[in-house]
């Protein structure tokens, strides 16, 4: 793949940078309130792209084994951390399953892309490991968070309903079986509907970027169809995971739902 | 051995500590619930009975002692099918099926009654002698007032045939000739087969007076006076107090 493209200098991203000003105005005209956040929020993504720009360029020239998997730990860290701060109910326990459901899902779908899908070599080419785990991560982020949201939001929610079974000599997995399908399906949905109009609606954001950079349409459409796939797979696993590791924690072995562990963010 | 000899149901220093604060919701509690008993807890709201009941049934956690089911500690997988047998009523129970016949129907599906099937003749009959006929089965659950839901909750537990019903004030919600009637219900149902027992939460003196052959209090997460009759008495009198 011969790559082509206009390389951008500093003046350029200014120029662009300047386009907030659009935002600021309108939330200055229509009295949003919303200025210090469009400026924090400005400032971050100048700040943290350009950082990860820096990482990423020494890890690009040092290619080490542990100089990637070093970054790639760090980025699984922060998506599971992230997973859980979007949640508004939460339980002891819950970082830990989130960053345990991240991590073994999406390495396990980077790995397999990288060893048997894509065929990399070695595995831990930085060009590839790190823009493949970090999309999957990002979309299980989704799944996980979404589902964990759910899962206390039904269980929380129909306590009466879990008690009732319990009461009536369902097991704990019975009766918490409706409230875990729907938290599953409800961190699966977004990966669906995307994939549903990926291509009609919108161009991902990978596919975009290789576009840019000069690849060969073709090309970087079979590249997006695999990652729909690798994104699809990690979302289902991270999100079982985190909701059958919640289960877990929320369910004691005498089949009691420990709904005191739930609590709910003022 | 006789079967009266051993006690149904146990309670064996039993504790829960409170999870907000330091001491207990209930605290060192020993009980027994002998085949054929009816026994009534009474004491202040906020005592605990609500809590003692759940305790019974192992639906919260317990911080020391244990429950014992004919004499013995249930394993972790014997608590469904105990539960089965020990059926706990809410005190609000709430109905979330479409309609009173899927309520009642929900256990079925369940492990612990893999065999069984629903007798809509039976349900019929139980609901009956609470005076209401065949059309109740089809209500709208969400139509359903505070007491209809006892009814149908007292039916649904009542058609599974269990050894010890733990009701938590269950007529508090229903009119005085409903309430009658449910008690009646429920004295058949005991005398029905040798051996059931009842745990009875009311704040109804009278009723405990009617219903109970035991009274224990409790007050403040305690039991306070417990009235320990020997077991073969309240087997052979169970309809005594």
């Amino acid at each position: 793949m011969q790559a082509e493209y206009i390389e951008l200098t500093y003046w350029q991203i200014g120029l662009a940078t300047a386009l907030i000003l659009i935002s600021g105005l309108i939330s200055l005209a229509l009295r949003l309130g919303m200025e210090q956040r469009l400026l924090v929020a400005s400032v971050r993504t100048v700040v943290q792209l350009l950082l990860i720009g820096l990482v990423l360029r020494w890890v690009f020239e040092v290619q080490t084994w542990y100089a990637v998997v070093a970054l790639l730990l760090a980025m699984t860290g922060i998506a599971g951390i992230a997973a859980v701060r979007r949640t508004d109910r939460r339980y002891r326990g819950i970082w830990l399953d989130s960053i345990v459901s991240m991590g073994a899902s999406s390495w396990l779908i980077t790995g397999m892309a990288l060893a048997a899908i894509i065929q990399v070599r070695p595995w831990y080419q930085a060009q590839y490991a790190i823009p493949l785990l970090g999309m999957i991560l990002g979309n299980t982020l989704n799944g996980i968070s979404l589902g964990l949201d759910r899962l206390g939001e039904e269980l929380d929610g129909k306590r009466d309903q879990v008690e009732t079974l319990l009461v009536l000599g369902a097991t704990g997995w019975e009766a918490a079986r409706g409230p875990v399908q729907q938290a599953v399906r409800t961190g699966m949905v977004p990966i669906i509907n995307s994939m549903m109009v990926v291509g009609l609606v919108s161009l991902p954001g990978m596919m975009t970027g290789q576009l840019l950079a000069g690849v060969e349409p073709v090309q970087a459409v079979m590249y997006q169809i695999v990652i729909m796939f690798l994104i699809a797979a990690g979302t289902s696993l991270g999100t079982v995971s985190v909701v059958l590791l919640g289960y877990r924690r929320l369910f004691s072995r005498d089949h009691q739902f420990l709904v005191e562990r739930i609590v709910k963010r003022g | 051995m006789t079967p009266s000899a051993v006690p149904l149901l146990e309670l064996v220093h039993l504790s829960r500590r409170r999870t907000d604060a330091d001491g207990w919701l209930l605290e060192d509690i020993s009980l027994k619930l002998h085949p054929g008993e009816r026994l009534a807890i009474v004491g202040p709201s906020g005592a605990g009975k609500t809590l003692l009941l759940r305790a019974m049934v192992l639906l919260d956690r317990i911080d020391r002692g244990e429950v014992r089911w004919e004499g013995s500690r249930l394993s972790h997988n014997e608590v469904p099918k105990f539960r089965r047998h020990a059926i706990y009523l809410h005190q609000r129970p709430s109905l979330r099926e479409a309609t009173v016949e899927a309520a009642i129907r929900q256990p079925f599906p369940l492990k612990a009654y893999r065999g069984r099937e629903f007798d809509r003749g039976r349900v019929a009959q139980l609901l009956a002698g609470l005076g209401r006929d065949g059309t109740f089965l089809e209500k709208k659950s969400r139509d359903l007032s505070g007491g209809e839901m006892q009814i149908a909750a007292l039916v649904r537990a009542v058609q599974l045939d269990p050894t010890v019903l733990l009701l938590d004030e269950p007529t508090a919600a229903l009119d005085a000739a409903t309430a009658a009637a449910a008690e009646q219900l429920l004295n058949s149902w005991a005398s029905e087969v040798p051996g059931r027992a009842i745990v009875w939460v009311s704040h109804d003196a009278a009723q405990s007076r009617r219903m109970a052959t035991r009274t224990v209090s409790m007050f403040a997460g305690r039991l306070v006076g417990v009235d320990e009759r020997s077991p073969s008495a309240s087997a052979e009198f169970p309809h005594a107090g």
